[in-house]
């Protein structure tokens, strides 16, 4: 079990990614993680649990403000970004391009963290990825709904088929060299506003 | 001429109009740069991102390549910075409640840095809780413009107020809700938080101190070195942005893009104010700051290695470093005159001839010796009569309070 003694703290104003990047490092095996969502409790939650490892996205605009409390903090072991003698350049690198920054308490060993940067990374881009898919999902869902609005179109105006009206749209589009959902709702918008 | 892909972080602040203008007027592009921008959430990211090469260069803070260059900052990296993105563009802001109260202790409508810091000082001692204001960041001008501002006013800051970090687009928030009592910022903030917070300005920094730097455009040191062209055509790119940008007969056009949604994404009309330097203060009424923004005049966007010493003798002052003479050549090193005099050269735009000036010594406008004849400098003055000279560092530094 890795590291099964250190504390995490997961800062993340997206509830939903947050509770994948806990879930991952519980399932490595860490016991004591805690997230929160707003910063601005952030100092009363490291008082109280003087975590060793801080995570926070990158989009979150409190970094700045985090930073601050550090700065001011009278904590011996003052928690510093990431690696600062930049030795592991490419983690460091790897971990701001998936959009995640982590904070550490000086002086605790590169290889502990590391582990637990690895999973923060990896679980960003898991993140990043069900977001598109979900993203494209949608998408393909509307582009359907055009294209089945355009085919009732042409099945009622031109008497066509279900398969015919589809053939139409599609060497149509392909003509045109554009996309059939393009044809869709032009065909669509023409109907709209020519009326009924 | 073949094209260069470059990459810019940038925050969403008035000042970043000479990276919006390069691009969107396309000085960038006569330069042979194919300019992409990236709007930041945070300086900590534009700080971190620059420092990996995520962005070839981004607009910053100007005191932040000096803290990256003498190691006070994570990922710690030299910095230089060959640009400045004009003057000015900062105010203090404060909530109806402070407002009141300073308006009942004597604050003046004019914007006046000494008479509102004054009537500040006496609502701060019969203040019955410490007043709590906000600023961008530790290591900017914001920073250290608000405590030179509060200390001459007799106002010892952390001791008799407390000062947060929070981002510029969060303050007007935070400054309704009650989490702050005021602010200082960049524009647009000050205006929104006027527009929608009841928030009143009091004081600007081109009343704290007249044409005084604020944000760079900054980057490694390393990838300067091996892009003397790039960083060549950035700064002629942003000397022309400047001109155009200048012209009063754009000023409408500037607006308009700058409240762009993908820029500051805020009502053109609020975008123009510091562009026009015609404020609605707070509650309708108006004051006229004509050095509110200056953008290029004045020998705007030269980098004087003096303006970096004044923010490294503030970086001592309010102990971030302790005074060295070799680390204060660090900061001075970090303002590149040198790069911006040479990269000019073959447009015959007139530069000053020198590295470094005294400020606080001009009540008006005065002429100094430019590459191509006499250069016309606005007047420089800090609110409290002090000067700063360069070459009287050490002197200046100790006899600064707290010391």
């Amino acid at each position: 079990m890795p590291n099964p003694d250190l504390s995490i703290l997961i800062i993340d104003e997206n509830h939903l990614r947050a509770s994948i990047i806990e879930d991952g490092l519980r399932e490595a095996g860490h016991g004591r993680v805690a997230v929160m969502h707003d910063v601005n409790d952030v100092a009363r939650t490291i008082t109280n649990m003087s975590p060793d490892v801080i995570v926070i996205d990158l989009e979150n605009p409190k970094r700045d403000t985090l930073e601050h409390f550090f700065s001011l903090s009278r904590a011996v072991q003052r928690p510093i970004v990431m690696f600062v003698d930049r030795s592991d350049g490419t983690m460091i690198d790897k971990a701001v391009a998936a959009g995640v920054s982590a904070y550490v308490v000086d002086g605790l060993k590169k290889e502990r963290i590391k582990p637990i940067l690895d999973v923060a990374i990896s679980r960003f881009h898991a993140f990043a990825t069900l977001t598109r898919e979900l993203a494209q999902a949608r998408s393909e869902l509307e582009d359907r709904k055009i294209i089945d609005q355009a085919k009732a179109i042409l099945i009622k105006t031109r008497g066509l088929s279900e398969a015919d009206a589809y053939t139409l749209l599609r060497s149509t589009a392909m003509n045109q060299n554009r996309r059939m959902v393009d044809i869709a709702q032009s065909l669509v918008t023409a109907a709209d506003l020519l009326g009924p | 001429m073949s094209t260069t892909h470059l990459t810019a972080g940038f925050l969403p602040l008035l000042d970043s109009v000479l990276l919006v203008l390069a691009r969107e007027k396309g000085f960038a592009e006569a330069e042979g740069l194919d300019l992409t921008l990236v709007r930041e959430t945070s300086w900590a990211n534009i700080r971190d991102r620059a420092a990996l090469g995520h962005f070839d260069v981004a607009q910053m803070l100007a005191p932040m390549p000096l803290a990256a260059s003498l190691n006070l900052t994570p990922l710690a990296t030299e910095m230089i910075a060959p640009v400045v993105c004009g003057l000015g563009n900062n105010a203090i802001t404060v909530s109806t409640e402070l407002w009141t109260a300073m308006a009942d202790h004597g604050a003046p409508q004019d914007l006046a840095a000494g008479p509102s810091g004054a009537a500040l000082a006496r609502v701060v001692a019969s203040s019955q809780r410490k007043l709590r204001f906000g600023v961008v960041h530790q290591t900017s001008s914001h920073n250290y413009e608000l405590r030179y501002w509060l200390a001459a006013s007799g106002i010892r800051p952390d001791r008799d107020i407390e000062i947060v970090v929070l981002p510029p687009s969060l303050l007007p928030d935070a400054l309704g809700g009650g989490g702050l009592d005021g602010y200082c910022v960049g524009e647009p903030w000050n205006s929104i938080g006027v527009a929608s917070k009841g928030a009143h300005m009091v004081t600007t920094k081109a009343a704290i101190w007249q044409s005084s730097p604020d944000k760079v455009i900054g980057m490694r040191a390393s990838w300067a070195e091996q892009n003397p062209e790039l960083v060549a055509s950035i700064i002629r790119a942003s000397y022309r942005t400047g001109q155009w940008c200048a012209d009063p007969a754009n000023l409408v056009e500037t607006a308009q893009i700058m409240a762009g949604a993908a820029y500051l994404d805020a009502s053109p009309e609020i975008v123009a104010r510091a562009l026009s330097g015609q404020f609605d203060i707070g509650a309708g009424e108006i004051q006229h700051v004509p050095d509110f923004f200056i953008a290029h005049a004045s020998a705007a966007n030269f980098p004087w290695k003096s303006h970096a010493l004044w923010y490294y003798s503030q970086m001592v002052r309010w102990g971030e470093v302790a005074y060295r003479a070799s680390d204060a050549a660090i900061a001075a090193a970090c303002f590149r005159p040198d790069l911006y005099r040479a990269a000019l050269a073959p447009l015959g735009a007139n530069v000053p001839i020198l590295d470094s000036k005294t400020d606080g010594t001009h009540a008006t406008t005065y002429e100094i010796a430019g590459t191509a004849g006499p250069l016309v400098m606005g007047a420089d003055r800090f609110f409290d009569g002090q000067s700063f000279d360069p070459a009287a560092l050490e002197r200046y530094i100790t006899d600064q309070t707290p010391n």
